[in-house]
C-alpha cells in the first residue's frame, strides 16, 4: 500500500521535473525544477523500494538508505554549481526577469578594479 | 560538544567494567547514567549540554524535509499551470553566518526551499546571490524564512 504510494509519487514528481525542463524558459528556472522535483522523486522511489524489501522480503537494505542520504546532500550542490557555471559563462537570464543584483555587484567590483 | 560525547562513552565503558558484563545492554545503561552525570556537572563545561545541540540538529533536519516537500509542491503547481506568469530574478541576501559549513548548510536549505536557488556566494562570505522564481510576492516572505533558517543554524553552532 505505502510502497505503491511512494513509488507512484516519486515517478510522478520525476515526470513533473521533466515537464518543467521542457516548459520553463531559461537555465535558472529549469534548474529549479530539476534540482527540487527530481531530488524528491528519486528519494521517494528509493524509500518505496526500501520499504518493499523490508516488509515483504524481510531484508533490510542499508545501501538504499545511504543512497537517499547521498542524493539529499549532493543534488542541491549540483544545482547550485550548474547555475553558477551558467552565470559565470555569461548565460543570459530570461527576458522577463526583473532584477539582477549579482550582475550589478559584479559590475561595481570591476569598476573599482579598473 | 565532541568532548562531552567522548566523556559519555568513557563513562559507559567504566560502567561496563564496574559491572564486568560486556553486553550492548549494559553499555546503554552506562551511557544513560553517564548522561545524567554530565547533565548534573554541566556548569563545568564551557559549551552547552550536548543534548541541546543534538536536538537543534534534529530540528534543522526536520526543517530540511518540510521545506523539500513545500518546494516540490510549489514547483508542481508552477509547472502544471497552463499559463506561465512568473517573474524570475536574482537578488542579494546579506548573511550573518561566518563559518564555511554554516554557509554551505544555509545555501543547501535555500536551494531546497520553494522558489529559490543559490547562484553565487560572494568572496567575503557576506552575501548570497539567490535566483528566485517569482520575485514579487516572494521577496519579503523569503526574507522571513531566511531569518528562521539562519536562527536554526545558529542554534546549532552557538
Amino acid at each position: 500500500m505505502f510502497v505503491g504510494i511512494f513509488i507512484l509519487l516519486g515517478a510522478f514528481l520525476s515526470l513533473v521535473a521533466a515537464f518543467g525542463l521542457i516548459r520553463l524558459p531559461d537555465v535558472y528556472t529549469r534548474n529549479h525544477a530539476a534540482s527540487k522535483s527530481a531530488t524528491l522523486g528519486v528519494m521517494l522511489t528509493l524509500l518505496g523500494t526500501l520499504i518493499y524489501f523490508y516488509f515483504i522480503e524481510n531484508h533490510f537494505n542499508s545501501r538504499l538508505l545511504l543512497g537517499i542520504a547521498f542524493i539529499f546532500m549532493t543534488s542541491p550542490v549540483a544545482g547550485h554549481l550548474i547555475s553558477r557555471a551558467a552565470y559565470n559563462s555569461g548565460v543570459k537570464l530570461w527576458g522577463k526577469s526583473v532584477v539582477d543584483d549579482l550582475g550589478r555587484d559584479r559590475k561595481k567590483m570591476n569598476h573599482r578594479q579598473s | 560538544m565532541a568532548f562531552q560525547i567522548l566523556l559519555n562513552f568513557f563513562l559507559a565503558f567504566v560502567w561496563m567494567f564496574l559491572k564486568s558484563s560486556y553486553t550492548p545492554a549494559s553499555f546503554f545503561v552506562g551511557y544513560f547514567f553517564g548522561l545524567l552525570i554530565i547533565y548534573v556537572f554541566r556548569r563545568f563545561f564551557d559549551s552547552r549540554f550536548y543534548l541541546v545541540r543534538v536536538n537543534a540538529v534534529a530540528v534543522l533536519f526536520l526543517l530540511f524535509i518540510k521545506e523539500l516537500f513545500l518546494a516540490n509542491w510549489s514547483v508542481l503547481k508552477l509547472v502544471l499551470r497552463p499559463k506561465l506568469n512568473i517573474k524570475p530574478g536574482i537578488f542579494a541576501l546579506p548573511t550573518e553566518l561566518k563559518k564555511d559549513w554554516e554557509i554551505t548548510v544555509l545555501a543547501n536549505l535555500i536551494t531546497l526551499t520553494p522558489g529559490t536557488l543559490v547562484v553565487d556566494v560572494s568572496f567575503d562570505n557576506k552575501t548570497l546571490y539567490i535566483h528566485a522564481m517569482d520575485i514579487e510576492d516572494i521577496n519579503e516572505a523569503v526574507d522571513s524564512i531566511k531569518n528562521s533558517f539562519e536562527k536554526a543554524i545558529m542554534e546549532v553552532s552557538r
